[in-house]
């Protein structure tokens, strides 16, 4: 029997009573129900116990969004392991380095990412182990003829699901490192499930509730997408990594699909409003739209309110350590003289969140501090980094252990906290996550940057850009033209700066530090 | 032809390479492959075509062959008007 908070028993449940419902719906390229991803989930899992991996491995996944990817998913998590799921793309050099960093058992992965994925791990010393090779994605067709090629040569006996227990590691997430290298964050069974279990409650999904999936598999926004529909019993719509930025073809695709329960970051959610002509459509289906990743720019908000009025709008917060720890439900009218941002609201019910000073100790009502969190949904720590997990919490007179967020907030008289700053310097642009610091490592990798530094500056449309000063070694410095295609061979596309300013030698402090402070004045 | 090349141009060089010399960006500089232009900006841009030409991008056409770089988007835009 396996446990109730384990990942994969919410897929054998809905196998069991649902058999025949949708699962997945893959616009364009095919459906699954419900019987057929558990079959296509425990061939993977087959697969991956005869390649020897076993219960606390890591199994990375280098496909596209797909039917195949989630069937994979789910067959790694049944074989006891954990998944990493990579961006399939960011740089070859990026996904190798994290494939590597956690020593996966085995990939599965699309044929094309092959070669160059080859390279980069070899270049590291290192080797791709047990890779299970498909040719594309889509409808779970290439998975399904790649464990029939590998079937012939070498059968894989059945061997029963792993009855993972709660803490038990379910997958790796990498996010931006300070130090300029991803990090890892570990989340178990325990940490998805909880928040998984909290989503049931707050938002009652019903069995014939469609959800989008919009958000990468890489990216903690698809706990949600993936595991609440599946435990219900419901559809997941798959939406692809290149039509999930198109505006116009999102707009048809929200009405044709019948979505019901969307779920992406307010970026998308901007361009929707923006440029996705909504008022071609209807969207009858659509009940609930939840956003986060970043803050919602209110201009933008009230212009998808009037397109889309009628609808319950939910705020989401949570650092991917945490996944989503606070949420606020916006009111139906936004108040003509509201200015500022919405709250992230209050704690989620299976975590714990209070606001602390410098010293750690919590500070009263409506005084700043950082905010951290505690109970079932925080991560079991960094990859491979105990010195930097050890930094990340902050333990109470009781031994209770608090993940530190970084986030500055204010609690209100209402009980809702509201977002001041950062601590440090990581910044959020289009939701995703990013260490100003890993930005200025890939610029020294360049051979004619002497000095970088990356600063994030406030934008109308996008929200935040990112600017990069730079001084150089030659008279000849490199164009914005050379400099952009070099972050874009090092770095995923949403970090590479939008602005450069290339100048003789860079400010410092008196204590010969490059002064952020004068670069953001003068930015 | 001449003059919808140079409103392109001009376009890319003010919205998404700031402070570049404008002769380092030809004809023939890829676009999206060099990472100059992301999927917002693809967005912006073809939106500003759109606009400023009076044409309709079909959204197969916002991709790699027809963007990639001013020579392509320039025969893009000739080819509907």
């Amino acid at each position: 029997m396996p446990n109730q908070q384990s990942l994969h028993y919410f897929l054998g449940e809905a196998v069991q009573y649902r058999p025949e419902h949708e699962a997945i719906v893959d616009p364009g390229k095919g459906t699954i129900n419900y019987d057929a991803l558990g079959v296509l989930s425990d061939r993977v899992r087959d697969r991956l116990i005869h390649f020897g991996v076993r219960r606390g491995d890591r199994v990375g996944i280098y496909l596209k969004k797909s039917i195949d990817s989630v069937a994979a998913i789910f067959g790694v998590l049944k074989a006891g392991a954990a998944y990493v799921p990579v961006d399939p793309f960011a740089p070859p050099a990026r996904n190798a380095y994290i494939l590597n960093d956690c020593s996966v058992q085995a990939v599965i992965m699309d044929s094309c990412f092959g070669a160059k994925l080859h390279a980069e791990i070899n270049h590291m010393g290192g080797r791709i182990q047990n890779p299970l090779m498909l040719d594309g994605v889509g409808g779970g067709h290439s998975l399904r003829e790649a464990l029939a090629r590998v079937e012939k040569k070498d059968p894989a006996p059945t061997a029963p699901s792993v009855a993972s227990s709660p803490d038990d590691l379910a997958y790796i997430l990498y996010t931006s490192g300070s130090t300029g290298r991803p990090k890892g964050v570990m989340l178990s069974h325990r940490n998805a499930a909880s928040f998984v279990n909290w989503c049931s409650k707050a938002f009652e999904p019903s069995q014939n509730d469609r959800f989008s999936s919009h958000a990468p598999f890489h990216f903690d926004l698809s706990i949600l997408d993936i595991y609440v529909p599946i435990k219900h019993g419901s559809t997941l719509v798959l939406i692809g990594e290149e039509l999930g930025k198109d505006p116009v073809q999102l707009a048809s695709l929200i009405s044709r699909e019948r979505i019901s329960i969307w779920y992406s970051t307010p970026s998308i959610l901007s361009l929707l409003a923006q440029y996705g002509r909504l008022e071609q459509y209807r969207y009858e289906s659509l009940r609930i739209i939840h956003f986060a990743g970043e803050v919602f720019p209110l201009k933008h908000l009230r212009a998808l309110k009037a397109l889309l009025p009628g609808r319950r709008y939910f705020n989401l917060y949570g650092p991917t350590e945490t996944n989503v720890c606070t949420y606020f439900e916006l009111p139906a009218q936004i108040p003509a003289e509201q200015s500022k941002p919405f709250p992230i609201g209050k704690s989620c019910s299976h975590v714990e969140t209070k606001v602390v000073n410098e010293d750690g100790k919590e500070v009263p009502l409506g005084e700043e501090g950082e905010l951290c969190v505690a109970g079932a949904g925080v991560m079991l720590g960094y990859w491979n980094l105990p010195e930097r997990t050890a930094r990340a919490f902050l333990g109470d007179d009781s031994g209770r252990q608090w993940y530190r967020t970084g986030d500055i907030v204010v609690q209100e008289n209402d009980g809702n906290y509201i977002i001041i700053g950062r601590r440090d310097r990581m910044v959020k642009k289009r939701g995703y996550r990013i260490e100003l610091g890993e930005v200025e490592t890939a610029l020294y990798r360049h051979p004619e940057v002497k000095e970088a530094a990356a600063i994030a500056l406030a934008h109308e449309d996008n929200g935040i850009c990112i600017k990069a000063f730079l001084s150089c070694r030659g008279v000849k410095h490199p164009s914005i033209i050379e400099l952009k295609h070099f972050c874009s061979q090092n770095l995923p596309s949403y970090m590479v700066p939008d602005f450069f300013a290339i100048r003789d030698a860079l400010p410092k402090t008196s204590t010969d530090k490059i002064d952020y402070q004068t670069l953001k004045e003068i930015a | 032809m001449a003059q919808i090349k140079e409103d392109v141009k001009e376009f890319i060089l003010r919205e998404f390479l700031p402070g570049e010399s404008p002769q380092e960006l030809t004809d023939s500089t890829p676009l999206i492959t060099g990472g100059i232009l992301d999927s917002l900006a693809t967005i912006k841009l073809v939106s500003f075509l759109e606009e400023q030409f009076q044409i309709q991008v079909l959204a197969h056409e916002a991709d790699v062959e027809h963007l990639n770089d001013i020579a392509s988007i320039v025969n893009m835009v000739q080819s509907k008007l």
